[in-house]
């Protein structure tokens, strides 16, 4: 097995890598955000079944939820036929995901100091110009941080698809063990990981950078 | 007419009454001082007035209008209440300023935002924008920080971020400008330069509603004292009979403990 051999079957199998990242991450945002202001409702019922759910999914493994996902459906009906190995993994990533989002995105809405919208108030703004002009930009620059760690996490979560047999790119590389005992190329695929959170973290100290120029 | 008028007003908070009957009324080009203890319904008081808090009873009324009535549910709407705050201006103890956004900014912003809803205001948008910055130059001017207007907050003192505070509240025109214990929050040599600004809104005959800890320049700037206690106002009048002639035995004690400087 060349490099080049090995380099090009590790690549394979981070396309399907970086297609779980990516997916899960544009779903999983816009869905925390929904289930954060779930959680913050006023409405009793409401925030307690959002916060019941939230309490579900980050206090069992992402590996079990992937599983659940994936056989749940067909062990429950019979005539089920459930969804495809990607697809359940996607389901199950971008709810967990999503509901660890949605405790940082909570946690920076209410962070904000009520003052902030008090004065948007007296000067006689709407409750749209208010979050939109005054509260989303402090929020953003709050949650940066906590949003890059777990972006990070994601970037290795994603080598628990290969429980159900998602050809990610720790799957293709154990599979040189197995054919050509190999285990050179399981190491190797660990610089795949390392180059992409790297770059990731570049670009977050981008947008950190970008958003220094005030404080909250 | 009254520039305000304020009769009946009562507010609880779960079985704590805040305030209990509130009755006054101001004039125009008058300087109202709030005075009392922490915990006397001061600042709720005001915030009634800005409708940050809404009262549970009584009738909140400018120059005639009829801007809250607790019997009246029209009153009461989020349009209505956004509508009824222009009438007044807010100036935090604790500033309030938006951290993102330069001194003049914060200054233009609810202009801005207002000028959006102008009929003429996409065919003669430049024009406005322009009218708005210049007011907005004028107003820090006035408060003596021309040479911050791109400062953001976080770069500016204290007393800066205060005085900032109060131009963008001049900068919506507002009937009353009201100021919740402007001072409370900065150190002793900044108290100085916001007063200052205060002292000079007076000159101009700015109708004020001052809660304030400065018995002193209370005493100087106001036209009206009303001293609270327990939810109650207790004295209302003119700051020569409140400080020197004062008739309740509550107002008494209270003067004289806060010249012992134990308030």
């Amino acid at each position: 097995m060349t490099f080049t051999a090995v380099t090009l079957k590790l690549l394979e199998g981070f396309e399907t890598t970086f297609l779980i990242f990516i997916i899960t991450l544009v779903a999983a945002i816009p869905l925390g955000l929904i289930i954060s202001f779930g959680s913050m409702s006023r409405f009793r019922p409401l925030s307690w079944l959002t916060r019941t759910l939230v309490w579900i999914i980050r206090g069992t493994p992402l590996m079990l939820q992937v599983i659940i996902v994936f056989y749940g459906p067909g062990l429950i009906w019979d005539n089920v036929r459930g969804l495809t190995r990607m697809s359940s993994v996607l389901v199950a990533f971008i709810i967990n995901y999503a509901a660890y989002f949605s405790e940082i995105f909570r946690g920076g809405i209410e962070g904000i100091p009520r003052g902030q919208y008090e004065a948007g108030q007296v000067l006689g703004m709407t409750k749209r110009q208010i979050f939109f002009r005054i509260i989303l930009l402090q929020v953003i620059k709050r949650i940066v941080p906590p949003m890059s760690n777990e972006i990070i996490t994601l970037v290795k979560d994603t080598s628990l698809a290969r429980v159900i047999a998602v050809r990610e790119i720790i799957m293709e590389a154990e599979s040189f063990i197995s054919t050509y005992a190999l285990i050179w190329p399981l190491f190797y695929s660990g610089a795949f990981f390392l180059i992409f959170c790297g770059v990731l973290t570049i670009l977050f100290q981008f947008i950190e950078q970008r958003l220094s120029y005030f404080r909250v | 007419m009254s520039v305000l008028e304020v009769s009946n007003l009562q507010k609880s908070f779960g079985s704590t009454d805040v305030l209990k009957n509130i009755n006054f009324s101001l004039e125009r080009g008058e300087i109202l001082s709030i005075i009392g203890s922490s915990g006397s319904g001061k600042t709720t008081l005001l915030r009634c007035l800005n409708f940050l808090e809404t009262p549970d009873e009584g009738i909140i009324s400018c120059n005639g209008d009829i801007l809250f009535d607790s019997s009246n549910p029209k009153t009461l709407t989020e349009t209505e209440i956004r509508k009824n705050r222009l009438h007044f201006g807010l100036v935090f103890q604790s500033f309030n300023l938006f951290p993102q956004y330069t001194a003049m900014k914060n200054v233009m912003l609810a202009k801005e935002l207002l000028a959006k809803g102008r009929p003429d205001y996409k065919s003669n948008k430049k024009a406005i924008l322009t009218e708005i910055e210049n007011e907005a130059k004028a107003l820090l001017a006035q408060v003596g920080l021309s040479d911050k207007l791109s400062n953001y907050p976080h770069e500016l003192s204290g007393g800066q971020q205060q005085r900032v505070a109060i131009a963008r509240a001049l900068a919506l025109n507002p009937e009353i400008l009201c100021f919740d214990e402007p001072t409370s929050a900065l150190d002793p040599e900044l108290t100085g330069e916001v007063l200052k600004v205060i002292k000079q809104l007076a000159d101009r005959h700015t109708t004020m509603i001052i809660v304030t800890h400065e018995m002193q320049f209370a005493r100087e700037v106001s036209t009206k004292v009303l001293f609270m206690d327990d939810g109650y106002v207790v004295e209302y009048d003119t700051p020569e009979e409140v400080f020197g002639n004062p008739k309740e035995e509550r107002t008494i004690r209270f003067l004289e403990r806060y010249s012992n400087g134990l308030e």
